[in-house]
């Protein structure tokens, strides 16, 4: 079956400029205080890449399926490929590059290290950003489908690496690195 | 994507009123259904209109008498991890749990999931295949195309398509209400209106008009609602949309029935009651198996599976099955 496009799609594509009217927005980045002005139709991800040289975070997808680009936004891991820059206005977002600290790496950076826990490496700050956040949902006490019983309490030392599996499901791994990724997040959720 | 403009307004009448006046206008939440559906051409909002500022529509409240109002902007994960949900409505929290990741149930809305748009891949196909819901009177492709994953209830010629929803399933087996603020104020419409099955005008996947905003999700109290269970059958264990999936809640006397509320997901364009089960299941014990599964069957006389999902009659009925006997173990 040939492909059509429709009129409205022709239509609305023939008058895209490469210059829309902007928006300003203020966002804190690692820590920093950015005042921008994006296109509306600028995603978080490309904000960040394109707006403030941050590559750090990775495109991949770009539809929400495969985590690459996963950042914080107020504390919570997020896609970041899946919302505007121009919604960001007072957020603190923090990226794979906010996440050392007085040049030390941050202890899951470090256990990816240490358990080899990518190859290519595309989808590493995506898994490690997510990780990060993970662990602090466990110890905010949030269940997960791998949880047994949603009715009761949660707690760190719930953290198997069935949870594991499950919480970091979101991020995707074409090199298929997934038993050292859980075992990085394993050994470092064990010492924080 | 397209060019469009964007706005935040935080006042819920201003909000409505330019939502009603405008039919380019889109209401924008989390955003993960709408941006992908602007990604792929699907969507094509000239205006976005920011509502996540709208003042106290993030609560969720345990009310006194054993139910439950959930605002329209809660996140997924707020409320899945929510303890009084957990323990009111277990169904909920697991229907949220199994959906997504953790990522995007971060960004998601509750009313934004309540009117996420069909996983149909004809629908989302970035060269516009023809699909009625997409574009009316195009044809349907996926009646004669590849229909694995869609209806086997309630579909009709232009459309087979199914609702992608998972906490929907929960919400129309807990017969939840959605409140809605419109034009003509306020109104409550029971879960089962929400959404629509696709008739001649698939385009429409719900009740809402022009100017209406959902505010809030209200669950009612009820003696099933501790005893319920979401069990959901997907092509791999995490991070994918069912196969099929059911909700059951159920109100025990010992081992026997007294009352249970069931719904399917996967199987229709809308959460899909068996009402006839239901009935046929009060008073039959929870360990009376075979008795189970002749009441089970009473919901499936209608079923007319279409080329490649014979399967999910078959499957559907143990997915109640298993999600009763779950239930029922909580009671």
């Amino acid at each position: 079956m040939k492909p059509t496009v429709t009129l409205a799609r022709k239509a609305r594509e023939g008058s895209v400029t490469p210059d829309g009217p902007r928006v300003p927005v203020s966002m804190t980045v690692n820590g920093g205080v950015w005042k921008l002005t994006v296109e509306p139709r600028t995603t978080l991800l490309d904000a960040l890449r394109d707006g403030l040289g941050l590559t750090g975070t990775k495109k991949a997808c770009d539809r929400g399926e495969c985590g690459a680009c996963t950042v914080h936004v107020d504390g919570r891991r997020i896609l970041s490929c899946m919302t505007l820059a121009a919604m960001q206005d007072g957020k603190h977002i923090t990226t794979i590059e906010g996440l050392e600290r007085d040049g030390n790496l941050h202890a899951i950076q470090s256990a990816f290290i240490e358990h080899d826990g990518f190859q290519c490496g595309f989808c590493t700050s995506g898994q490690i950003m997510s990780a990060v956040a993970m662990i602090e949902e466990v110890k905010a006490g949030w269940p997960s489908a791998a949880t047994a019983d949603v009715t009761s309490q949660v707690t760190a030392a719930d953290l198997s690496r069935a949870e594991i599996r499950e919480r970091m499901s979101g991020n995707l791994c074409r090199c298929a690195c997934y038993p050292n990724i859980v075992d990085a997040v394993a050994g470092a959720a064990g010492r924080s | 994507m397209h060019p469009f403009t964007l706005s935040t307004v935080d006042d819920p009448a201003a909000a409505i009123a330019a939502h009603a006046r405008d039919p380019e206008l889109a209401f924008i939440a989390g955003g993960t259904d709408l941006i992908g559906l602007m990604k792929d051409h699907v969507a094509l909002p000239e205006r976005l209109l920011d509502i996540n500022r709208l003042p106290d529509m993030a609560r969720i409240e345990a009310v006194p008498d054993g139910g439950l109002r959930i605002g329209a902007l809660a996140r997924m994960s707020d409320v899945a991890a929510d303890i009084e949900v957990r323990r009111r409505f277990p169904v909920i929290a697991e229907a949220l749990l199994f959906s997504a990741s953790g990522q995007l149930r971060n960004m998601a809305s509750l009313g934004g999931n309540i009117m996420q748009r069909t996983r149909c891949v004809y629908f989302r196909d970035e060269d516009d295949l023809p699909c009625n819901k997409r574009r009316p009177g195009s044809g349907c492709s996926a009646r004669q195309g590849l229909n694995r994953n869609h209806a086997i209830f309630g579909w009709s010629e232009s459309c087979v398509a199914t609702n992608p929803s998972d906490v929907a399933v929960a919400l129309a087996a807990l017969d939840a209400t959605v409140v809605v603020q419109g034009p003509a104020g306020e109104r409550a419409i029971p879960f089962a209106d929400f959404h629509r099955l696709p008739g001649d005008t698939p385009e429409r996947d719900n009740a809402l008009g022009r100017g209406d905003l959902i505010v809030s999700i209200e669950v009612p109290s009820g003696a099933e609602g501790r005893a319920s269970h979401y069990l959901k059958i997907r092509d791999r264990q995490s991070y994918e949309f069912a196969l099929v999936s059911a909700a059951a809640a159920v109100a025990t006397d010992g081992l026997s029935i007294c009352s249970v509320r069931l719904a399917l997901g996967g199987v229709a364009h809308k959460p899909w009651r068996l009402r006839a089960a239901e009935t046929a299941l009060r008073g039959a014990s929870l360990d009376d198996v075979d008795t189970l599964k002749v009441a089970i069957a009473r919901s499936f006389t209608e079923a007319r599976p279409l080329a490649h999902n014979v399967f999910k009659i078959d499957l559907a009925q143990r997915v109640v099955l298993r999600a009763l006997q779950i239930a029922g173990a909580r009671a």
